[in-house]
């Protein structure tokens, strides 16, 4: 059995090495088609009888509610917002993922701390200030990247919203007062920060631009892999 | 000579709960403004947007050490870049009460990692003048337990299970927030006020010292209000 490990110094009173479960990740831009992988993971884990928890960015009971009000009023500044979104992972981290791990649960991640540093240093953040942000945070067992092209994410996107998400196009950022323009522009700056984490915090990129079967398929092989040596005895 | 860009000046107050600060901190702003200067007042976790997750937080006792210190670390943000980081660039003269050193001894006390609390908060400037409010623990704790019927639940440290009777436990919080406090004068360079002094004597030594180390004549308001 691997044991757990976090980043850097572990959160007060927490120790990594007595977590159990399994922790994977999946990473990838807003309609990169993860919630439906997410899904279909979920319903197969259990069959194969693995209990599961599925966690996600600002569903904290804590910040969930006040950080989506503060995005439709958009008064807050990146930092404030960084640390906003820094808040709702913790809370996450302490009251789900850890209770989970300890209790052996699989926890699926629909995206982790990797798009949260992407966001916050294509605003400008200072990378060490948002690495050490993160650095209590708990390695995953496996990390997973949908890696779709902008083309097909746009596509996605109007297919199901029939518009274009202020944030997700990154209008906050004055890219461009053309929203497809933005959009592309800055999903095209968020793949290059997550190519600079990648180098650093070692993820696996799964390409997004095939069907959702194919794509299940491979993720389920690769997951299995991760789960025998998490479960193994 | 302070940073490029900043003409302010920072004024900040620091100290045990108890400790008279913020009353001091009113009675500079009062004659600062009485001498015509520009001033600002913030003080520690009032930023409006974020009020409503601590409150919660609070109230539900929802908040662990980490994200105890990030609550305020957000509020703290929220303040510092839309009111305190640009009235420095115009010129002001800011007073904080309580700033980025309670939180290292607060949440330090709760087990955050000081390197990643100084981390945290790297992005605030050092005050030109901290001003630490130093008296004995039990005088602090007296006015403290004497003047309040009812503690708060964090204040008094019970998160952090030091013991179930609130007042004990808020006394053996107060006395490691102060062995932090100790600590951190030296490497914060703090200047101390001897806080067990009557009020009009602490306020004038308060107001002769800062008249000593800022030019107060540069901070005039230009336009009479």
């Amino acid at each position: 059995m691997t044991k757990k490990r976090t980043y850097k110094n572990p959160l007060p009173g927490l120790n990594p090495e007595t977590l159990s479960g399994a922790l994977i990740v999946i990473e990838g831009a807003d309609c990169s088609g993860r919630s439906t992988q997410i899904r279909l993971l979920s319903e197969w884990l259990e069959q194969n009888g693995y209990a599961v928890t599925q966690v996600g960015l600002t569903r904290s009971k804590l910040i969930g509610p006040a950080l989506a009000r503060a995005k439709e009023g958009n008064i807050l500044s990146p930092r404030t917002m960084s640390l906003f979104y820094a808040t709702d992972f913790y809370d996450q981290i302490e009251n789900t993922i850890v209770p989970a791990l300890n209790a052996g649960y699989i926890v699926l991640a629909d995206r982790y701390i990797y798009t949260l540093m992407a966001r916050d240093i294509v605003r400008g953040a200072n990378p060490e200030w948002v690495e050490s942000l993160y650095s209590m945070a708990v390695v995953p067992d496996a990390v997973f990247f949908l890696l779709t092209s902008s083309q097909n994410l746009i596509e996605r996107t109007l297919t199901s919203h029939q518009s274009l998400d202020y944030w997700e196009s990154g209008m906050d950022i004055g890219l461009s007062r053309d929203w497809y323009d933005s959009f592309i522009r800055y999903q095209r700056s968020l793949r290059n920060e997550y190519k600079n984490l990648q180098v650093h915090y070692g993820f696996e990129t799964i390409n997004g631009n095939r069907t959702i079967g194919s794509i299940q398929k491979d993720l389920r092989a690769k997951i299995e892999a991760v789960l025998e040596k998490v479960y193994a005895g | 000579m302070g940073e490029p860009g900043i003409s302010g000046k920072l004024i900040a107050v620091e100290g045990l709960d108890g400790s008279g600060k913020s009353t001091q901190i009113y009675l500079l702003h009062q004659w600062l403004l009485g001498l015509g200067c520009k001033v600002f007042f913030s003080e520690w976790n009032s930023s409006v947007i974020v009020k409503d997750a601590t409150r919660k937080g609070k109230r539900k006792h929802l908040l662990t050490p980490t994200t105890f210190s990030l609550i305020h670390a957000t509020d703290f943000a929220d303040r510092y870049e839309r009111q305190i980081l640009p009235m420095l660039k115009a010129g002001y003269l800011v007073l904080c009460d309580r700033y980025i050193y309670t939180s290292f001894a607060r949440d330090g006390v709760r087990g955050c990692n000081p390197g990643w609390l100084r981390k945290l908060y790297g992005f605030a400037k050092n005050p030109d003048v901290t001003l630490y409010f130093k008296l004995p623990l039990t005088t602090a704790l007296g006015r403290i337990l004497e003047g309040r019927i009812k503690l708060q639940y964090f204040e008094a440290g019970m998160d952090l299970g030091l013991s179930i009777d609130i007042r004990e436990s808020f006394q053996i919080f107060q006395r490691m927030v102060m062995d932090q406090y100790e600590r951190m004068s030296e490497e914060f360079g703090f200047t101390i006020v001897d806080a067990s002094r009557s009020i009009p004597i602490q306020q004038e030594t308060i107001r002769g010292l800062i008249s000593n180390r800022i030019d107060l004549s540069q901070y005039k308001q230009r336009v009479k209000r």
